[in-house]
């Protein structure tokens, strides 16, 4: 006699430990098997970029700390290149220098995060997590040095940064490289041979080359697919084409690369970011700009940086008045979870949590 | 350096293939019809010396009389961009071919799109609500867009 | 008057207080409390007292250990750890406790109601149960089975039934996909489990605790070292911990088949657990590493050398889960098919043929094995231990790292209406 056997649909999410934020997933499973992904978002969505309409170009600022809370600096930087473009401003170069350290600090600790929770998910009991969050709060304590805030710094402003780093900054700077490749060595002796972090992740959730392009993933998703495509060289912006660091790739794309690229790209941050501090030059932090912005009306730019969830964008279109007239957001986040089905049907419930936690995305970010 | 295209430079690339295409180009923009969407898409995608095989994003801006629909693009081949745009007008409902078949990177970003701002794309698969809820009244991102819910 | 009884401790001094020598009992040397014809309540109020000293014993021993792993963790984490409330904040688990014992009860309304609340009591009966023939001492027990091994291995598996019970009666999925995979992966681990257990039966010549703890002239953990890894690592996984904690995997299904438990059903299962890791090490310090006999003064220390023993696997159990990772359900369960299994047959065949060979060269009763033979068995043993856990390493590590493709049959299913 057949048994009939059902496929079942679970909600993973809004609530759940591990769908990163309020990402809903109704899965389908044949057992322990998926046969259906489909997610459902907006749990989170506030609206940014209508936001960004009602506000001057200073106060939208404010609006991009919250897209990527994880990843502030990168999400400042972004923006203050699209009104840069718009405006057609010069930055000085100290705040050129500030700008990009700033970032590759915030890059690292977003790494970090990614790194932690994805072996979280793993199952690892917040050992990994801690040894990560450990070392991030060393950075957000710099940054708290910097700006006053540790999440939602705000520090990047159009024409430059916000202040210049006080005095105590540059040895607590020192003393953070001193014991970053410290820090995290401890992390990588604990994880990166694990046998049980291998066997879970090496071959699983595989994504190939042509469907990452194909599917507009960008950032260490698309470089652990083995593409070397990074817009920090490709299309260097502020000082990067100054700096010398190499881009890590994958060779096969599966979780187990997602998971490697970024830890290499914490050391590549590292990098750089003492290659800033030998290079930082004197001088002004911000260029005069007036109160309230007015771009020329019929002005439009796209600016983007290499975020650490990917390629971030704005587009910014300004009609000559105090307020963007169009403020629109390329979300990594949300673009890297259109290849979601793709990657997880097939896989098993535990590959489906990993999975999502390599890809990395950040509801913040997804929602806007 | 990524080279950004000028607008003119595409539009020979266009013309060549395309030749009763109604082209307008400024600067780094280059607008085509709506109903032509697709095929150029698919010809820039594939056109050897054009390549663009990543779509960064597409956009919609509301200027009152018409749509205006931006796919920014990149080849990682060449490391050039480019943008492409096109004007839908009427505000009844818009719509635009969907290019999901060339790029299914769109797929979620034509959904937000149309959420958003209320432009449709024929040939989505699965054209639906992504940020606000099915029934929501209006695209909020339109500019004429009033606020109907009672708090 | 069940004859071993008079051995045990804290019976005999509960007993003779109150009943004395009356009746048949000829051991006490003295009158007792009660008059003449009386035994039975003396014999009842011992027994009682025995029970009380277990129950809340181990109830109390959970509170411990929920408190020492929290912070041995934090310790593992970087982190401080619950330092507030009391010393070295030692009260934590009674505030956990409070806590929990105030919160509402909750029993889904889809939920079988009878089954749901049955859940907890099992689980803990359960491992009460087991803790019945575990030797804390010389001669401090509640029972001296001549079963006792078996006896262990049949209750602490009533515990797969109480977790089956708690996934199907809470009607959640998630409590269902916990449940399902507690079985697939209990039932598995139930077989090599109890063939490591059979090396020790045999050396020992009995299946009561006693007689194994006795037999150890040297720790059984050099006499039957494959025997000890394989039971620590499916007692690890009969208990749930990492990396074997499929069942409860809180980033994957929730809490597994306890997400709809609170309030004091939820605290009682996890009492259970937590006193399961105690359990569990009782049983490995008692079957491997020589329970109460100590290197000195076995006799007064018992108690203490077996305390100490006990919390050296407790602390192992805790570095274990900081540290590991958690293996996805196929993964285990050929850890437990293609590892596990073939390392309890190796051990119990070579167990076999050396009890055999011993038996045969001195001529003598099987199962008396002498502590020169244990160490001639140990020296067998160790590199056999090695040899095959490398070979064999070698092997699982293929099998396990293989299932992970991707299912390439499975063609989405369409979402269908209702089935009529």
């Amino acid at each position: 006699m057949p048994i009939r056997t059902e496929p079942v649909t679970i909600n993973i999410g809004p609530q759940h430990p591990s769908t990163h934020g309020v990402l809903r997933l109704r899965v389908t499973f044949d057992g322990e098997v998926i046969v259906d992904v489909e997610p459902i978002f907006g749990y989170l969505h506030r609206g940014s970029e209508k936001l960004a309409e009602e506000r001057n170009y200073v106060q939208v600022l404010t609006l991009t700390d919250r897209l990527d809370y994880v990843a502030s600096m990168t999400n400042n930087q972004a923006y203050c290149l699209a009104v840069e473009k718009l405006m057609g401003v010069e930055v000085p170069e100290r705040a050129q220098y500030l700008r990009v350290m700033t970032a590759e600090l915030q890059r690292m600790a977003s790494h970090l995060v990614a790194a932690g929770f994805l072996l979280q998910d793993l199952g690892a009991l917040a050992t990994p997590l801690m040894y990560c969050f450990r070392f991030r709060e060393k950075i957000l304590d710099l940054f708290e040095m910097l700006c006053g805030a540790r999440i939602t710094v705000s520090y990047m402003r159009p024409g430059g940064v916000f202040a210049d780093a006080p005095e105590d900054f540059w040895p607590a700077l020192d003393r953070l490289m001193g014991e970053a490749p410290e820090l995290l060595g401890e992390l990588e002796q604990l994880l990166m041979e694990n046998e049980i972090v291998l066997v879970r992740t090496k071959n699983v959730g595989v994504l190939p080359l042509d469907t990452a392009i194909a599917y507009s993933i960008s950032g260490p998703v698309l470089r652990a697919s083995g593409l070397p495509w990074d817009w920090r060289k490709a299309d260097p912006y502020d000082v990067y084409d100054r700096m010398q660091f190499d881009i890590p790739i994958g060779d096969r794309g599966d979780n187990y690369d997602r998971f490697r690229v970024r830890i290499e790209e914490v050391k590549q941050s590292m990098r750089i970011v003492s290659q800033c501090i030998e290079q930082m030059p004197p001088g002004p932090i911000r260029t005069e700009l007036p109160f309230v912005l007015r771009p020329p009306a019929g002005a439009e730019a796209y600016g983007r940086v290499e975020a650490p969830k990917g390629e971030l964008g704005f587009y910014m279109v300004s009609d000559g008045s105090i307020a963007p007239y169009r403020c629109k957001i390329r979300s990594p986040s949300l673009i890297n979870l259109t290849v979601l089905k793709e990657l997880l049907v097939g896989w098993k419930l535990a590959d489906m949590i990993v999975t999502l936690g390599s890809i990395d995305i950040n509801m913040g970010e997804v929602d806007r | 350096m990524t080279r950004a295209f000028q607008g003119e430079e595409l539009a020979r690339f266009i013309q060549r293939r395309f030749p009763d295409a109604e082209l307008e180009w400024d600067g780094d923009s280059l607008w085509i019809e709506p109903q032509r969407v697709r095929e150029v898409a698919r010809f820039l995608k594939e056109e050897p010396q054009l390549e663009f095989n990543f779509l960064n994003a597409v956009s919609a801006v509301d200027y009152i009389e018409y749509f205006e629909v931006l796919y920014h693009l990149t080849s990682f081949e060449h490391n050039h961009s480019a943008v492409v745009k096109t004007r839908v007008y009427g505000r009844e409902n818009p719509s635009v071919p969907s290019v999901v078949e060339v790029w299914p990177g769109a797929d979620f970003q034509e959904r937000e799109v149309w959420d958003l701002m209320g432009v449709a794309f024929e040939g989505h698969p699965n054209l639906k609500r992504i940020m606000l809820w099915e029934g929501f009244p209006g695209h909020p991102l339109r500019r004429d867009f009033e606020d109907v819910i009672e708090y | 008057m069940v004859p071993f009884l008079q051995d045990n401790v804290i019976y005999r001094g509960v007993y003779c207080w109150l009943g004395g020598n009356e009746g048949n009992a000829q051991w006490c040397g003295g009158d007792g409390l009660l008059p003449g014809g009386y035994e039975w309540v003396a014999y009842f109020v011992a027994g009682l007292t025995i029970m009380l000293i277990l129950v809340n014993g181990a109830l109390l021993g959970a509170a411990v250990f929920v408190w020492a792993e929290r912070r041995l963790l934090a310790r593992f984490q970087a982190r401080r750890g619950p330092n507030r409330w009391g010393p070295w904040g030692i009260l934590q688990p009674i505030a956990d406790l409070v806590k929990l014992l105030i919160k509402e009860d909750i029993i889904p309304t889809a939920a079988d109601r009878i089954a749901f609340t049955l859940v907890p009591i099992i689980m803990l009966m359960s491992l009460l149960l087991s803790l019945a023939v575990l030797p804390f001492a010389r001669n401090t027990y509640l029972a001296n089975l001549n079963i006792g091994v078996l006896y262990i291995v049949a209750v602490s598996s009533m515990t797969t039934i109480a977790i089956f019970m708690a996934g199907w009666a809470s009607a959640n999925k998630f409590a269902m996909f916990g449940a399902m995979r507690g079985v697939t992966m209990l039932i598995s681990y139930e077989i090599p489990l109890i063939l490591s257990l059979v090396g020790v039966v045999l050396i020992a010549g009995s299946m009561s605790l006693v007689s194994v703890v006795e037999a150890q002239y040297l720790p059984f953990i050099l006499v039957q070292p494959l025997g000890a890894l394989v039971f620590m690592l499916g007692i690890s996984a009969e208990l749930n911990r990492t990396p074997f904690d499929i069942l409860e995997a809180e980033s994957e299904i929730v809490a597994g088949y306890h997400t709809e438990y609170s309030g004091i059903k939820f605290a009682l299962i996890q009492a259970a657990e937590m006193a399961g890791v105690l359990a569990a090490s009782g049983f490995l310090a008692t079957l491997f590493l020589g329970g109460w006999s100590g290197p000195f003064l076995s006799t007064q220390l018992g108690a203490l050398w077996f305390l100490m023993k006990l919390s050296f696997f407790v602390f192992l159990f805790i570095w274990i889960r900081a540290t590991f990772p958690r293996l996805r359900i196929d993964q285990i369960m050929a850890f437990a098919w293609k590892f596990l299994l073939p390392l309890a047959m190796i051990n119990f065949l070579a167990t076999a043929v050396q009890v055999y060979f011993f038996g045969f060269y001195h001529g003598d009763v099987p199962g008396e094995i002498t502590r020169n033979e244990q160490w001639v068995m140990a020296a067998i043993n160790v590199p056999l231990a090695v040899a095959s856990i490398v070979a064999f390493g070698h092997f699982a590590r293929e099998g396990i790292r293989v299932p992970a493709v991707r299912l390439e049959s499975i063609v989405p299913i369409p979402r269908v209406a209702e089935v009529d």
